[in-house]
């Protein structure tokens, strides 16, 4: 019984198909990724000014994003815009906005955490050596955030890559959804090839993920 | 002192996105209003001028919409609407749909057309046109053989399992039954629940049922039909009538050559084999006897 479930993984196109849908969710989660990195950098950079009105702004941003669940956030800007204004953005839009917004808000909170635990006495140091404040933050503050900053932004990386398993909830089929129509396509001559499917898709997340852990590793040891 | 401060910041936090939330929504039901006339659909002469037909169809919904092992879509929702775009003119754009939020890809035009098992009530005709039907079907429960459930009485103290968004949920949630409801977001995961004993029972449209208990052994379908006989319809964009009175046309119109018939032999009879009489679920030209 076992062996007829795992052929349906390369039944006709089924495994390019697989394929073809994990290209989809490292797409969209490599376009995400990128983005979330350069502006979490520049937002957690913001939210470490010392004026009351930004930080709120910022404090604002960061719980409104933390309260709503990312099922929700997607909901609302594929089918609540659309409801709301009469836009309507693209599926694999929407779900980059959803990823971009929500990895924004957790990368600039690394960020922010990861400069404020710099010692003071590096700053002070710099400016005694009188470096200008521009100086400071490029060749001392951000250099030492970067080697803080790298295990818990690779972990937000890996989440990121697998939040992704959502948005085939708004329409795009990616590597999960290719996965269920596998299933459900052979759902009745072979009941259990859910199993091999998913065994499959989790084979192929980790195949996207290990690698992240290992380049995170290899950072950590050349940097410290 | 520190912290009593911190505490007022939090409320006034909260406050305020409160009161951003209502004012969006406000904003939202509004906007909606005022922006109906500028309606967000397609017409006939649009849709022929782009040359691209948007369905919305299940893409994991076998017989009615799925994708073969060849990545293409099959099933007699499918069959229909390679029928509809082929009598248009026009090439399809399929977009593969989940149940709870088919009503929402149609009323903010995402898709023209929802070709997607849909089954008509009051609650979706409110918020889209539906056309004239092409199907009929009523509830059916499925359970294992050894345990059967024969009847709406026999669900009392049991898990019954379902899928969100379907004609079963509202049901069994309008009429109590005793059972406790397990609801799933996709019909693979229900149909697995009820394969690993994580409920008793499964419902939701008899076709779907008859055809699953069909093909798989140990499971038999004790409640064939319940609840009202609904009908399944094509559905467009409210207010969308030259789509309407086109599909309507040609529903009508296949009658003469029993087109659902056709359709029924090429996607359906395998799955519900040699039992089912087609005239029980088939419609033509939109009559329901």
């Amino acid at each position: 019984m076992l062996d007829s479930g795992f052929k349906i993984l390369f039944q006709g196109q089924n495994f390019n198909r697989l394929l073809e849908g994990l290209w989809v969710t490292i797409r969209i989660s490599l376009i995400s990724v990128l983005l979330s990195m350069i502006l979490g950098t520049l937002f957690g950079m913001f939210m470490t000014l010392p004026n009351r009105i930004t930080r709120w702004i910022s404090r604002f941003y960061l719980e409104f994003v933390r309260i709503m669940p990312q099922l929700v956030l997607l909901y609302i800007l594929y089918f609540g815009v659309a409801h709301a204004m009469g836009w309507n953005i693209p599926a694999e839009f929407a779900s980059i906005l959803m990823l971009v917004i929500w990895g924004t808000a957790e990368m600039g909170d690394l960020v922010r955490n990861a400069l404020i635990s710099i010692p003071k006495h590096q700053y002070e140091s710099a400016a005694a050596l009188g470096m200008t404040k521009r100086d400071t933050y490029l060749h001392v503050i951000l250099p030492q955030t970067f080697t803080r900053l790298l295990p818990p932004a690779m972990n937000l990386i890996t989440r990121m890559i697998k939040t992704t398993s959502l948005i085939y909830l708004i329409g795009i089929v990616e590597v999960l959804k290719v996965g269920q129509q596998i299933i459900d396509a052979n759902r009745m001559q072979y009941p259990n090839g859910s199993l091999w499917v998913y065994a499959a898709i989790f084979f192929l997340y980790f195949i996207i993920c290990w690698p992240i852990s290992l380049l995170s590793k290899y950072l950590e040891k050349r940097w410290k | 002192m520190k912290k009593k401060f911190h505490f007022k910041k939090v409320t006034a936090l909260l406050l305020t996105a409160v009161a951003t939330v209502g004012i969006l929504a406000g904003c939202g039901s509004t906007t909606k209003k005022s922006s109906s006339s500028k309606a967000a659909y397609r017409t006939v002469d649009e849709i022929k001028k782009d040359g691209t037909l948007k369905v919305g169809v299940f893409s994991d919904k076998a017989p009615f919409g799925y994708v073969d092992d060849q990545g293409k879509y099959q099933g007699y929702d499918v069959y229909f609407a390679e029928r509809i775009a082929k009598d248009l003119g026009v090439k399809i754009e399929y977009t593969a749909v989940d149940p709870a939020s088919r009503v929402d890809y149609v009323a903010t035009g995402k898709v023209d057309l929802m070709l997607a098992n849909f089954t008509v009530t009051d609650e979706r005709a409110e918020k889209v046109d539906f056309a004239l039907p092409y199907m009929k079907v009523s509830l059916g429960v499925v359970s294992p053989s050894s345990a059967p459930i024969k009847s709406e009485a026999d669900l009392k103290g049991k898990t019954l399992i379902l899928a969100k968004g379907t004609t079963a949920e509202t049901y069994f949630t309008k009429n109590d039954t005793g059972a406790n409801l397990e609801k799933y977001d996709q019909y693979a995961d229900a149909y697995n629940a009820l394969l690993d004993g994580r409920g008793d029972a499964f419902s939701t449209d008899n076709t779907e049922v008859i055809a699953w208990a069909n093909q798989n052994k140990g499971f038999t379908v004790g409640i064939t039909s319940l609840g009202d006989v609904d009908t399944i319809a094509p559905a467009v964009a409210k207010g969308n009538k030259t789509l309407l009175d086109w599909i309507n046309k040609e529903i009508t119109s296949l009658a003469d050559e029993q087109f659902f018939h056709a359709d029924y032999d090429a996607t359906l009879k395998d799955f519900y084999g040699a039992d089912i009489n087609p005239d029980d679920l088939v419609v033509e030209g939109g009559k329901v006897e």
